[in-house]
């Protein structure tokens, strides 16, 4: 197996349990984690891509790492902010409860 | 396939695993911030610097806190309630299995055998910045009014609207 396909199943498997958390888990801090390792696991694929592609030199796996991984920590912030306003609506956080858009 | 590849993905794998399991809220974030800081060092191993001193210093300095904050922040007296059906476990995990099944096909297939034989590419810190001033300077300038933005609107979010009776 040669390392670009190492990295890229240590990838997939990230994706794989990110998206397993965000579909069984009920808490919604614990969905939005399990979205944080997908956006990971995507970042994972570029770096991989960048250091075994053709033209290493001119840096775009990188540069698409680093602004993946801001839009990522902006989605943390807005998302764990309306998972607070949520909360100190309704008081609990378990999304099968979180059933009304209304009152 | 190196032993510290190995090492390193085993330590990312049994952090992310845990996040994604274990029953206490805290112990899954502390469990996640050892899978991210996992998922630098093979950055780092990987010879992106830059991206690998980033990803401590946002997931595991900021997000990691940030969600052990929410975590305690919204700590609800009936955690016990918080049991869902096994069906409906049993049809999420069986979900992700597929996607890692098709996944890996997908990679077992269309990669190539034989190792790619490039040299370490340099993906030092200078070099990183050069280029995001030259080359780059206008996504990075969106994505400082990104940051921004976000900065503003999850406070906004997060504050009390009641904040007369408080």
């Amino acid at each position: 197996m040669s390392p670009l396909s190492a990295y890229l199943l240590l990838s997939s498997f990230l994706f794989s349990i990110g998206l397993a958390g965000a579909l069984t888990r009920r808490n919604a801090i614990l969905v939005l984690i399990g979205i944080e390792l997908m956006l990971n696991a995507a970042n994972l694929n570029f770096i991989a891509f960048w250091r075994y592609g053709p033209h290493p030199e001119a840096l775009t796996g990188v540069m698409f790492a680093i602004f993946s991984i801001s839009v990522a920590a902006a989605e943390a912030a807005v998302g764990l902010s309306i998972i607070l306003a949520v909360y100190r609506h309704s008081k609990t956080t378990n999304l099968d409860q979180l059933n009304s858009m209304k009152g | 396939m190196t032993i510290s590849f190995l090492l390193l993905a085993a330590i990312t794998i049994i952090g992310t695993a845990a996040a994604m399991t274990l029953k206490n809220l805290v112990h899954c974030v502390l469990a996640l911030t050892l899978g991210l800081v996992g998922l630098a060092a093979l950055y780092l191993q990987l010879g992106a610097q830059f991206v690998g001193f980033t990803q401590i210093l946002v997931y595991v300095g900021a997000v990691a806190i940030l969600a052990a904050f929410a975590v305690m922040m919204t700590r609800s007296a009936n955690q016990t309630l918080t049991q869902t059906a096994s069906s409906f476990r049993a049809s999420g995990a069986l979900i992700a299995v597929l996607v890692f099944a098709v996944l890996a096909w997908a990679i077992y297939s269309g990669t190539s055998k034989q190792p790619i034989l490039s040299a370490q590419p340099e993906g030092t810190v200078g070099q990183v910045g050069v280029a995001l001033m030259h080359h780059f300077v206008l996504p990075l300038e969106v994505i400082g009014l990104l940051l921004t933005a976000a900065l503003i609107g999850a406070g906004i979010l997060a504050m009390d609207e009641h904040r007369g009776n408080r």
